[in-house]
């Protein structure tokens, strides 16, 4: 019989993590805005009284409750994974980031969860003020489920506040320090501003495809003007942003942007790089193509700088996968360039009175809907891959994190996830895009009358509205 | 103080389980149900019944796991691989569920509609079978070496195993029916009303079955119980069991509502105990006690000072949900 070969149990849990957790953040990335978008455009209904606001706010409501639902059961996985395949690390490192995850679990899941339930049946049962309250409420769930889990990541980036016993266990010497450690102010803006840019441009992009189809349409409009606002205030601010935070990696996990810059050798004027090809192998950047001088100017805000290369740490300390961090870096950037321009565009537009008329800007923006997925999945690349070898910087390696699970049980979980999450998600994805094509409409009545409890909640809502 | 701090969340931990398994019990049993069920509005009713409520109810699983990496790490990382197979099953049978609840509703042919009800009922099945496999090969002792899991991949599987898992199916079907014997009426209640009754007598029996395989399982158990003073009490549960039996079926005959739901918990958190006691000091059975597996104190108080606050104002506000969501479902209208 011929042998099966399959990769280690460590790739293998590698990949089964990689895969679980990109699908599961896709959910988050979308409706950590959307609650938000929901709450703002209540409150504009509570405040004004106009249709426009309540109409477009049942329109998202629909997909929000899709894709939340999708959302807390990919979180479910991530809650068992650090057990199930990273079972040495969660021994270790348990009584530092677990805090975290607990008070995540106490202070924004069973928030989130019991006010959802809340926020979509019950507006008959509740009136709009407490109904208002409720969506506010799922809206700050996950602000601060966010809060907590980036606190547990930003740690294992940045590592504070902790002590080590003889046999390499972390134990906490001060949570002040833990918490608010040395990444996690800017890993949390980035990130929140990450997610709302994510959640603008499909609001956009959803008002600019009803908008070719009907101009006149308002709560396309509406959805699409936002949108538009909130491209041209956040695209810029993002940039800014995601420049403090490369300036606090360059500080405290130097080789992660030595990867991120392709840079093998130690310079004076580093710079930056539009292309390469960074092989690990020859200790240099291959087919390189860059700006003299601006990464010493972005990194250390001096253009004659020293920004030390990969060569100046040990070899076994370099990002495994030097290319995919490059790559990643800079599909990010990319992007984020790409979406400022969009905002600034549309601001032209608006200036100009013909935001709404311009057919080629619309479809810049359709083709921008799914631009923030992919910058929001390229950063998180970028940042753990370029943590990459260790789980806790500089102190914990991946290798010595992961679980006794033979590969052949990580292998079989790891197809199963695959199939079923393709399968499952797969058609649930589909079905949030069919919602997409709706055309937004007058008097929606929210998530349909056939759904859990909610013919009784159609009535009210529009008379509540009227 | 050091020594309480891992007594008093060990007993948290186990109320969240408690907990997860009589709120989340309920909403599979719906899904395990289904099969008696044909109709599509009966179907609808019943998946109302708990559409609400059920994302809250599974977030005590994620406080039971994520409760358990905070103050029992080592717990976490010895019980994860162990059951590994059993744990990615539920995981994702929940994620089929979970997604099947949104869905089912928003179909838009018949065969996608049924579809869904396959994902749904399918995913209730294994949930709850999987998490009765869990619950034996925990309690039938794990293999650890040093600091981790010690054995293999399929080690969970054993006749006892397999019967604890039928065991929470009957058990978890038990409870959904008592539920929508509460929540729904005329004709679809009384046939819940039929299979509770039914599924109350396979709960019971499969209690049996399980309390006594157990004291052929190991000595520890048969010691715990066969001698004074919990000898007592092993003496004791029967008969306080056969007595709530009496009043469950009491309760079904009179047409009561509420009642048998009460009763069919009240099995539940006998068992519940009858295990607790069985177990006890032992967080990872039969090498781990409950001070050994305990996270430093720093970490352990940290997270207490929160839940003291946290789970009382949980409690107050999931109490509400439910409060607002009272009453009857009815066929084609919902909540009114």
């Amino acid at each position: 019989m011929p042998a099966l070969h399959l990769p280690s149990a460590l790739n293998l849990a590698r990949s089964q993590f990689a895969f679980v957790v990109v699908w599961h953040f896709l959910y988050p990335a979308f409706t950590i805005g959307l609650a938000s978008y929901l709450a703002v455009l209540e409150a504009c209904w509570l405040a004004t009284k106009k249709a426009v606001f309540l109409d477009t706010f049942q329109y998202w409501l629909r997909i929000f409750a899709v894709v939340f639902a999708m959302g807390v059961v990919s979180g479910l996985v991530m809650s068992y994974q650090f057990g199930t395949n990273w079972s040495v690390f969660s021994d270790k490192v348990g009584p530092v980031i677990g805090p975290f995850l607990g008070y995540e679990v106490l202070t924004a899941f069973f928030l989130e969860a019991g006010f959802l339930g809340v926020m979509l049946f019950g507006l008959k049962r509740v009136g709009p003020k407490l109904h208002f309250m409720a969506t506010c409420l799922v809206a700050v769930g996950t602000l601060v489920s966010t809060f907590w889990i980036l606190a547990a990541n930003s740690w294992m980036q940045t590592p504070a506040g902790y002590g080590l016993t003889a046999d390499g266990r972390f134990f906490p010497t001060s949570w002040v320090k833990a918490l608010f450690n040395p990444s996690f102010p800017y890993r949390y803006a980035h990130t929140v501003v990450g997610a709302y840019l994510t959640t603008a441009l499909v609001v956009g992009a959803v008002g600019a495809f009803h908008l070719l189809k009907d101009k006149t349409n308002p709560r396309a409009r509406l959805m699409f003007s936002m949108a538009m606002w909130m491209a041209v205030i956040i695209g810029p601010l993002q940039m800014v942003l995601g420049d403090l935070h490369g300036g606090n990696s360059y500080q405290y996990q130097p080789t992660k942007v030595a990867a991120m810059e392709g840079q093998f050798a130690t310079e004076r004027g580093a710079s930056s790089l539009l292309f390469g090809w960074p092989d690990a192998k020859a200790g240099e950047t291959r087919f390189a193509l860059g700006i003299p001088k601006l990464a010493s100017l972005y990194l250390a805000h001096d253009p004659n700088a020293v920004v030390k290369g990969l060569k100046a740490y040990p070899r076994n300390t370099w990002p495994t996968n030097i290319p995919l961090v490059f790559f990643a870096f800079r599909t990010m950037v990319g992007l984020g360039v790409l979406i400022a321009l969009l905002g600034v565009m549309g601001l032209i537009l608006r200036w100009r009175g013909k935001l709404y008329d311009s057919r080629l800007f619309q479809r810049f923006a359709v083709t921008m809907g799914p631009a923030g997925f992919l910058a929001v999945t390229a950063g998180w690349i970028t940042t753990e891959a370029g943590r990459q070898p260790f789980t806790v910087y500089g102190l914990l390696r991946t290798a010595d994190s992961v679980g006794p699970v033979a590969a052949p049980a990580v292998a079989v979980s790891l197809l199963a996830f695959v199939v079923v999450y393709v399968v499952v998600f797969g058609a649930g994805m589909a079905f949030t895009v069919h919602l997409f094509s709706q055309t937004p409409k007058a008097h929606d009545p929210g998530p349909p009358h056939n759904e859990p409890i909610r013919t009784g909640a159609v009535v009210p809502i529009v008379q509540v509205a009227s | 103080m050091s020594d309480a701090l891992p007594l008093i969340w060990a007993v948290l931990i186990a109320v969240a389980v408690f907990a997860y398994v009589v709120l989340d019990g309920f909403d599979l049993g719906v899904g395990i149900l289904f099969p008696a069920v044909q109709g599509r509005a009966e179907r609808d009713v019943m998946v109302n019944s708990v559409a609400p409520v059920w994302d809250g109810n599974e977030t005590w699983l994620v406080l039971g796991g994520g409760g358990l990496f905070a103050v029992f790490p080592l717990a976490y990382a010895i019980l994860l691989p162990a059951l590994y197979m059993p744990l990615i099953s539920m995981l994702l049978a929940l994620v089929f569920r979970g997604v099947a609840f949104e869905m089912r509703f928003r179909a838009r042919t018949d065969s996608e509609r049924k579809h869904w009800d396959r994902a749904f009922m399918g995913g209730s099945y294994v949930a709850a079978f999987a998490q009765g496999i869990a619950l034996g090969a925990f309690v039938q002792g794990i293999k650890v070496t040093g600091r981790a899991y010690g054995g293999g991949w399929w080690d969970w599987l054993t006749p006892f195993s397999l019967m604890t898992g039928a065991a929470l199916v009957a058990g978890y079907g038990l409870l959904g029916a008592c539920w929508l014997i509460w929540k729904t009426e005329g004709d679809l209640q009384d046939r819940f009303r039929g299979l509770a009754g039914w599924l109350a007598f396979a709960t019971l029996a499969f209690i049996g079955a399980v309390s006594l395989s157990m004291l052929f399982l190991s000595t520890p158990f048969r010691d715990r119980w066969l001698t004074l003073p919990t000898a007592f009490g092993a003496a004791l549960v029967p008969f306080v069991l056969l007595a709530l039996a009496w009043l469950f079926f009491a309760a079904l005959k009179q047409r009561r509502e509420l009642a048998p739901f009460l009763y069919a918990l009240g099995f539940f958190l006998l068992a519940y105990l009858g295990l607790g006691v069985s177990l006890w000091p032992m967080m990872v059975p039969a090498s781990v006690t409950i001070q050994a597996a305990a996270a430093p104190p720093a970490s352990q108080a940290f997270l207490l000072w929160g839940a003291s606050v946290l789970i009382p104002i949980i409690l107050i506000y999931t109490g509400y949900v439910y409060w607002l969501f009272r009453g009857k479902v009815q066929l084609g209208v919902g909540y009114h």
